[in-house]
């Protein structure tokens, strides 16, 4: 029994869909066949060993498996696929093809529920069981959600299929918007699929095959984000960032993201994904909490409220204004958001933040216990409740 | 994608007006509210939102600590003071808020007497989820 490396299957599937989807495979018919052939590989090469050319023999496999459906299928039988083995494709096409795959399971008609489960399936090669453990879902459900989604793609019109990548400069913001909600899900819990590291995987394949400044930003948010998770979390209880023991926190990582950032700031087109890169990026610098840079932090959220006027990005604009000129100031920025953002917890969160910060003690802890009220994350709810018993007065 | 849990109370929310309970509906007329909760979880099932549903018997104890080396207390339930009973619940991952009140709401329109929408009334709640992501 020779045990197949994981990263192996996922890689070569990925391929393999690429190269039958560009040949004028159906993306549905073509997806399901590589999973087809993903199973037979898991049955057989345990025994009969690794062959020497995996995506080789997966595509020999799924091109028969995709030839099987459509002579069951006889409607199909017209996109019959060629069965001949074709050369390997080199690298610049695996690229493309990898591209093009993100663009059809990113498209603009799917929602996001279906978006991302697709994604993880047909790009991240991940199983419906891997990806329902992740969600906490049941397997049908993500099943469902699969077929859902390519139901949609198949009904959509891609005269020539290349259609997602037909313009010279595609628009990408689509395809990091669902990698970016795949990695704001992942979490570290138990043997569960890590999606936060999946999510920075997607994106370095992005990168590696369609580089620029907000794909390499958006990369960086998340390696500068995901550096800091082994202090993030102390036995499932949440550390905010100003308590955290920054020795655990990665420098290898921290230095990546870093380097990728200051490559995309250089070429001077700003998009939300880098500026969030750079606050994080500050925050990452500081040797300890009381030596963050929060002026350049706060000149970065004047950057990225000017361009968004997300209520959010003001929220943590308060943070830093705070920071800068004294709590008080903090305080009359939030009531020009507080109408947009009516009983949210992290607004009430805030302003009992700010107010600790101006001593005013029993209005914090009486925030802060509203904020746990309405707080829908156990994690975040359990560390706002404490942060209300440390805030009430003697 | 946050889960919601929909509640199903035997008591305790209002009544709807001209509502008759079920011990006065004809057998066929129950065939159909069953029916119309096997497609309720169907169409959940369809769309990809289906997490669970459970039904809950209308028996069943208090139970609580019983002190240091002494087995638990166990009453029989429900305290007599106590007006709310559930019934069973629906778990169900979606979009969004106004989604889950559509769900609740579709399940609320089950049909009973003379084939009549119910109006029931369902308490729908967001379930925690874990940790936070990025701060």
């Amino acid at each position: 029994m020779t045990p197949i490396p994981e990263d192996l299957l996922r890689e070569a599937a990925r391929q393999v869909l690429g190269a039958l989807v560009r040949r004028g495979a159906d993306f549905a018919a073509a997806e399901d066949a590589v999973q087809e052939a993903l199973l037979e590989a898991t049955l057989k090469w345990p025994d009969a060993g690794v062959p020497k050319e995996p995506a080789a023999w997966l595509t020999t496999v799924a091109k028969r498996k995709l030839v099987d459906a459509q002579r069951a299928d006889a409607a199909r039988r017209h996109r019959e696929a060629n069965a001949a083995l074709e050369p390997a494709a080199g690298p610049t096409e695996q690229s493309d093809d990898t591209l093009l795959l993100l663009f059809l399971c990113c498209h603009p008609a799917l929602s996001p529920t279906l978006a991302v489960p697709l994604t993880l399936r047909a790009v991240g090669g991940l199983t419906t069981r891997e990806i329902a453990e992740a969600y906490l879902l049941p397997e049908a459900t993500i099943a469902q959600r699969i077929s859902r989604a390519k139901k949609t793609i198949a009904d959509l019109d891609l005269s020539g299929r290349g259609d997602p990548l037909g313009s010279s400069e595609p628009d990408k913001s689509q395809v990091l918007r669902v990698l970016y909600l795949i990695f704001n899900e992942g979490y570290t819990a138990g043997d569960r699929v890590d999606l936060a590291a999946e999510a920075i995987r997607l994106s370095r394949l992005l990168h590696a095959a369609s580089p620029g400044p907000e794909v390499a930003g958006l990369l960086a948010l998340m390696l500068l984000n995901h550096a800091r998770r082994d202090a993030r979390f102390d036995n499932g209880t949440l550390v905010p960032l100003d308590e955290q023991d920054r020795t655990r926190w990665d420098r290898a990582m921290i230095a990546e993201g870093v380097d990728l950032l200051q490559n995309a700031l250089a070429e001077g087109r700003h998009g939300e994904y880098q500026i969030q890169a750079a606050i994080a990026a500050l925050h990452d610098d500081a040797q300890a909490s009381d030596e963050t840079d929060w002026t350049q932090i706060l000149a970065w959220y004047d950057e990225l409220c000017q361009g968004t006027h997300n209520p959010l990005a003001e929220l943590s604009r308060a943070v830093a204004l705070g920071e800068v000129d004294g709590p008080l100031t903090g305080l009359r920025a939030l009531d020009r958001i507080e109408e947009r953002l009516t009983d949210y917890h992290r607004l009430h969160a805030v302003r009992a933040h700010l107010h600790e910060r101006a001593g005013n003690t029993k209005e914090a802890a009486a925030l802060f216990t509203k904020a746990a009220d309405s707080a829908t994350n156990e994690a975040e709810r359990n560390h706002l409740l404490k942060r209300a018993a440390r805030a009430r007065p003697e | 994608m946050p889960k919601y849990l929909i509640l199903k109370h035997y008591q305790g929310g209002p009544e709807a007006p001209g509502f008759a309970p079920m011990n006065e509906w004809t057998p066929e007329e129950m065939e159909a509210h069953f029916q119309y909760q096997r497609d309720t979880i169907k169409m959940l099932q369809d769309a990809g939102e289906f997490v669970g549903a459970e039904g809950l018997a209308q028996t069943g104890n208090w139970v609580q600590y019983g002190g240091e080396g002494k087995p638990p207390h166990v009453l029989d339930g429900p305290f007599p003071e106590t007006k709310e009973l559930i019934a069973g619940w629906f778990v169900i991952d979606v979009e969004s808020e106004a989604r889950a009140h559509e769900v609740a709401a579709y399940v609320s329109k089950a049909p009973g007497k003379g084939g009549e929408p119910i109006f029931e009334w369902l308490e729908v709640r967001p379930i925690m989820s874990g940790p936070p992501p990025v701060e």
